[in-house]
This record gives C-alpha cells, sequence and structure tokens, in this order.
C-alpha cells in the first residue's frame, strides 16, 4: 500500500514498516514474536494497534525504535521513517531520531519516571539529550510551557516536585510532556491509561487528543482495550499471535469487522448500550504457543470458521481499499 | 436465561451490613509526632444482599471496594458496625468465599491443583481423602478443566485456566455466598468472557449469591442484579441495574457512566458529551467534610461541606446520597 502512494506523489507516510519480523532468543529457543507485519501511518493520524497480551504489539513498537530488550533481534523486514531507513541507521543517528522525531510513553508512569530528581528536571534532562543547546533559563521555560499544555495545575510550583508527589494521572501526564518537549512527529503511546482509573484514562484520551491537533504530531495508540481504541483512533489494526490480522478505518471496523477474531472478540465484551443481558460468547481455547508458531493462520485453533486450509497455509490479505483482513474465509475460491 | 431464584418478599436477606467501617492505621506524618492517622477505607457502609442475588460494586481504585469486600468474609475485622450473615453475627466462614483479582499471586506454588482446590474442605473437616478428591475432579470439570489437571502445579496454567483453579477452590466448601473481587481484571478480553460464563452458570447451578466487585462497568452491567457505586468508602448510589444505567443521578455516578470509552460513541456524535472530571480522588486519610465528592463535583455548592449525606429512597430501590439530587434543586 505505502509503495502506491510514493509513485504517485501522494502524502508520503511518515512510518513504513514492511515484512517485519522479530524473535526472542531464549533459553528454551527461539519465541517468533512477530511474524511478518506491514503497515503504515500517515502524517498527523492516530493509528490504534489492538491485541491481548503475546500478540506482539508491544514489541512492534520497540522494534521500530530499535529498543528490542536483550534476547530480542529483527530477523528481516525494514523499517522506514520519512522514506529513511532506520534499520540501518548508526546507533548514534538513532539516538538522535529517538526522542527529537519519534518519542514513546510507556504503560507504567510510577517505573518510568526516576525518584530521585525533579519533574522539571526530567524534562529538562530531555530536551538537553535531544534538544539542542538551550540555556537552562530556556530550558526550564519550555518545561513549564509543557507541564502546562499537559494540564498540570500551577506547573510552575510543580517544576520542582518529585515523582512520589504526584498522582498517577498527574505522572502520566508528565511522562507525555517529556515525550512531546522535543516534538516530535510521531508519538508512540504504549498501554498509556492501562495502570489509570476510568474517570483520569478519560483525561488523558482527551489530552491526547487535543495534543494532536495542537502539535500535528502521528500517534500510535497501542492497548488491550478496543473500545479506547474506537474512541481514540481512525484507523485500527488487529494484531494476534504476531501477525496483523486485519486493519480498517476505525468506524468500519466495528460495523462490519471481516476476520473472525475481530468478530470474536466484539461477541466477548457485553455491549454497554443494550440490555446487555444475552449470554457472552467466549473464543474457546488460549493463544498460540510462540515457540511452536502454527504454520498457517495463528488463531485457526480457535475459529469457528476454519478450513483445512488454514491449517497449513498462511493467507494472505483480502479486502478493498483501507480495510483488509488476513483470512481464508475471504477467498473468492473460499466455500461460503 | 434463568434469572435464578429472587428472594420472596419479606425474606430476610443473606447478609446484611449495617454501619460498617474499616480503618487502617496509617504512617504519622513525621517520625517524633505523636498524633495518629487512619486510612477511612470504609466508612460507614450499609448493605444488604438477598438470597441469590448478585450485587456489583463499582468504582475507582481506592474507594474501598476490595477494603469492604474483604471486610464482610472477615479477612479483616470491621472497625465498627454488624455484618448479618443468614440472620447471625458471628462468621460462618465455610458458607462464604473469595475469589482473589490476581491468579498468579492467589495460588500456592508449591501446592499441586489437587491440593490447592481440597484445602478448604481439609480445614472444614469435610469428606474423607477419597471423597475429596472426587469433589476435586468433579469441581475441576465443573469450571471447565481436566481432571488430570489434579496432578499439575500451578505455574503449568494460563492465567484464565488459574482463575478457574481458584473459582474452584472457592466452591470445593459448598459456600453459599462468594466475594469476586475483580474476578477478571487481570485477563484478556477473550478470556473474560469464558470465566464470567462460569461465574454465571455456577450461580444459576448452586443458587449461589454474589457480591461482585469490578471496574469494568459494562461486564458488571452484565452479571449483576443490583449495582452500587463507591466513592471513598462510601456507598453514593446503589439501584437495580437497568435503573442505575438508564437512570444515574449522583454526579459522580453520571461522571463515571460517561468516562467509559466505548464503541461506536464517534457516531452518536455530540448528543452524549462526555462529563471529564477534574483532578484526582482525595485521599482517604483526610477526606473533605460533608460530601466526600464535592471537591470534583460540578454542581457542588456551600451545603455540600457541612454534613454527609445519607443514602435516600428514589423509588423502585434507587438509593441516592446527594443533597442536591432531591427535589429542590436537580442538577442540570
Amino acid at each position: 500500500m505505502p509503495a502506491m502512494d510514493e509513485k504517485n506523489g501522494a502524502a508520503r507516510p511518515l512510518l513504513a514498516v514492511r515484512d517485519l519480523c522479530v524473535s526472542f532468543f531464549t533459553h528454551v529457543g527461539e519465541v517468533k514474536a512477530i511474524r511478518g507485519i506491514s503497515f503504515h501511518v500517515d502524517p498527523g493520524e492516530t493509528v490504534g494497534i489492538v491485541g491481548e497480551s503475546g500478540s506482539g504489539k508491544s514489541v512492534t513498537s520497540l522494534a521500530v525504535l530499535r529498543l528490542l530488550p536483550y534476547p530480542g533481534r529483527i530477523m528481516s523486514g525494514n523499517v522506514t521513517f520519512r522514506g529513511e531507513d532506520i534499520l540501518s541507521k548508526s546507533a548514534g543517528n538513532m539516538r538522535a531520531l529517538r526522542g527529537n522525531e519519534i518519542s514513546m510513553v510507556f504503560q507504567d508512569p510510577m517505573t518510568s519516571l526516576n525518584p530521585v530528581f525533579t519533574i522539571g528536571e526530567q524534562i529538562v534532562e530531555a530536551l538537553a539529550v535531544h534538544g539542542g543547546k538551550k540555556s537552562p533559563a530556556e530550558a526550564r521555560t519550555r518545561a513549564i510551557e509543557m507541564l502546562n499544555l499537559v494540564g498540570i495545575p500551577d506547573p510552575e510550583a510543580r517544576f520542582g516536585a518529585y515523582p512520589h508527589e504526584f498522582s498517577g494521572g498527574m505522572r502520566q501526564r508528565a511522562m507525555i510532556a517529556m515525550a512531546l518537549v522535543c516534538g516530535p512527529s510521531l508519538l508512540i503511546a504504549d498501554e498509556p491509561t492501562t495502570a489509570l482509573d476510568v474517570t483520569i484514562q478519560a483525561q488523558i484520551l482527551e489530552l491526547m487528543a487535543g495534543l494532536r491537533e495542537k502539535t500535528g504530531a502521528s500517534i500510535i495508540l497501542i492497548t488491550h482495550d478496543l473500545a479506547v481504541v474506537s474512541e481514540a483512533c481512525s484507523r485500527i489494526i488487529v494484531m494476534y499471535g504476531g501477525q496483523i490480522m486485519e486493519e480498517a478505518p476505525s468506524e468500519e471496523l466495528f460495523e462490519n469487522p471481516l476476520h473472525p477474531y475481530t468478530k470474536g472478540l466484539m461477541r466477548c465484551i457485553p455491549a454497554f448500550g443494550g440490555a446487555g443481558r444475552e449470554r457472552l460468547v467466549p473464543i474457546p481455547g488460549t493463544p498460540p504457543d510462540l515457540l511452536k508458531p502454527p504454520a498457517g493462520c495463528p488463531f485457526v485453533e480457535r475459529c469457528r470458521e476454519a478450513m483445512r486450509i488454514c491449517l497449513s497455509n498462511r493467507p494472505a490479505f483480502y479486502g478493498e481499499g483501507r480495510h483488509r483482513a488476513s483470512c481464508w474465509r475471504l477467498d473468492p475460491e473460499a466455500p461460503k | 436465561m434463568s434469572r435464578h431464584n429472587r428472594p420472596a418478599v419479606g425474606e430476610a436477606p443473606l447478609l446484611d451490613v449495617r454501619g460498617l467501617k474499616k480503618y487502617f492505621p496509617a504512617r504519622s506524618r513525621s517520625f517524633f509526632s505523636k498524633e495518629k492517622r487512619t486510612v477511612k477505607a470504609v466508612d460507614g457502609v450499609d448493605l444488604s444482599i438477598g438470597r441469590g442475588e448478585t450485587v456489583g460494586l463499582v468504582g475507582e481504585s481506592g474507594c474501598g471496594k476490595s477494603t469492604l469486600g474483604r471486610t464482610i468474609v472477615r479477612l479483616y475485622e470491621p472497625t465498627e458496625g454488624e455484618i448479618m450473615f443468614s440472620g447471625k453475627a458471628a462468621p460462618d466462614r465455610r458458607k462464604m468465599q473469595m475469589i482473589f483479582q490476581d491468579p498468579y499471586a492467589s495460588l500456592n506454588p508449591r501446592m499441586t491443583v489437587g491440593d490447592i482446590i481440597s484445602e478448604p474442605m481439609v480445614i472444614h473437616g469435610i469428606g474423607t481423602r477419597s471423597e475429596r478428591m472426587n469433589r476435586v475432579h468433579d469441581l475441576l470439570r465443573q469450571v471447565g478443566m481436566n481432571p488430570d489437571h489434579a496432578m499439575r502445579y500451578p505455574h503449568e496454567f494460563s492465567g484464565g485456566q488459574r482463575q478457574r483453579i481458584g473459582i474452584a477452590r472457592a466452591l470445593s466448601a459448598e459456600p453459599e455466598f462468594m466475594v469476586c473481587d475483580e474476578p477478571i481484571s487481570a485477563l484478556d478480553v477473550s478470556i473474560q468472557a469464558q470465566v464470567v460464563n462460569i461465574l454465571e452458570d455456577l450461580r444459576d447451578l448452586y443458587g449461589l449469591t454474589y457480591l461482585f466487585i469490578a471496574h469494568d462497568l459494562s461486564m458488571i452491567r452484565h452479571i449483576s442484579d443490583r449495582v452500587g457505586v463507591m466513592y471513598l468508602g462510601r456507598i453514593v448510589e446503589i439501584a437495580p441495574t437497568e435503573e442505575l444505567y438508564g437512570n444515574p443521578e449522583h454526579p459522580y455516578t453520571k461522571a463515571l457512566f460517561s468516562s467509559i470509552p466505548r464503541i461506536g460513541r464517534q457516531k452518536e456524535g455530540e448528543g452524549e458529551r462526555r462529563i471529564t472530571l477534574k483532578g484526582d480522588v482525595p485521599s482517604p486519610i483526610d477526606p473533605p467534610s460533608g460530601c466526600a465528592f464535592r471537591t470534583r463535583c460540578p454542581h457542588a455548592e456551600k451545603l455540600c461541606a457541612d454534613r454527609v449525606p445519607a443514602l435516600a429512597d428514589r423509588g423502585a430501590g434507587h438509593y441516592v446520597a446527594c443533597r442536591l439530587c432531591g427535589s429542590q434543586s436537580p442538577p442540570p
């Protein structure tokens, strides 16, 4: 998909990932965490990646930033940012990209802040490492501006506060301030609201939507919560067992899901609007073991619509326009 | 679906909690300070649950919902107030069981699944060894597992399977009442529905009574007959499920419901604007005077600070603790 855009001279995607494979070499063997995924993010767009634990959604974001922890390795594929290959960059160039152009907000604001430095010092540090030379006074002013932008009351006084003096929601705001202080064009948020209560989650999601409008940054929102992506994202990628199962604009995905996994997920959640008393339809079984990933579709063992071919061959993507799904049932030759 | 045996009119409730308080000592401000501080985790809760009823309890973290559940089954001794179970004040531990949130921390890794499930029977002296083993096998089957799993250890199972083991353990002493403390929040979406269905089946099979604690408001709506909303140690609103979700009255309940992200809201458009609360939950060490919610309430007035509002009957089993929700000046 992205290749076509480049030729036409239409808006080039900000980030393009092609056939990415990531494995972790653990003592029990090679865990194939990601097995050939391709997607792109356009400028100013909010893309949601949803999946259950072990689906590879967090590993994808770490691979894009080349921050994979030790036994993990990118096996193949390529990742381009503004048309430049990220995977062949030197460590120094990569460091210049991180924070400046692409930055990340992690799930747990309690453990991602350093407890012995003030919030202000940590934001200034991000600026010093990535933001070029600035006088201390300028850096301080900029940090206070950012704290104000993310809605921390009385930012001048809060500049000198330590993380333990902040509540969970405030810490997440501070993390977002830190991630945005150098004006990145892509923000990757990995489960930014999972550790927070719903009323605080609503505040943070509102904040992120507002910031996207103000700064024009693209956002990749990684979460397990379908409802969160449905509200916050314009396009959604559904991952399972290290592969992309379905990708579609948000409304389209919920109105007309194509993949049996996506359909199954939606039957698992009680409808909030409806009377909600119908029995839930769970997806039987458990996710695949990525030490021995299935040869065909990763969902085959839990799928109610599985056919023989699903066991042995990996399905291609089917669908029109911006909606695509990887399922043999969508093949024109599949029995209806 | 059979909505099980509702209590007949006039029948005494299975569980009756009156004026329950649970305070914990908190660290004082400084090492030398003589001042004693307390965390008022549960601060005056009245709650009665009929036989066969499922009551859901929602609220944000720190509101005291887990403490309330644990105090009811007497994992904590109440600071004040009374808990009547089957009309008796003495706790009947065999008839009250609990399912915990974290399926990894709540099973002893050094015991086999069979030993874990039969432990309550051993403690209460139920059956002989072989009878207990038969029951373990039956229970494993009922929660959708294989009887052979009794010989294995907890680490061999996934989170969803461990939660099933926790449910089998809670059932083994044949309880009448179970406190389910966030039993699904640690599980993946596709596994949550499996566990909820098992809990519903067992409720219908044994006529169990549940106190179901969760922060997932859609799941609470799905499983509960009646839902209570807690804020800073008190129940601020309680009503039959559909009444509460269709017609929330307390400003906190309204804000809580409108904060939940939900599928398809984008399309509904502006018809239903989200109420975003400002700020965070105040500390339960030094809660605001009067109505604890007044510091974040969009409608708060002076009178909210004078005294704690009592739960007022609004008809149809709907109780609200808000002085502004009364007849004089309903909030917009």
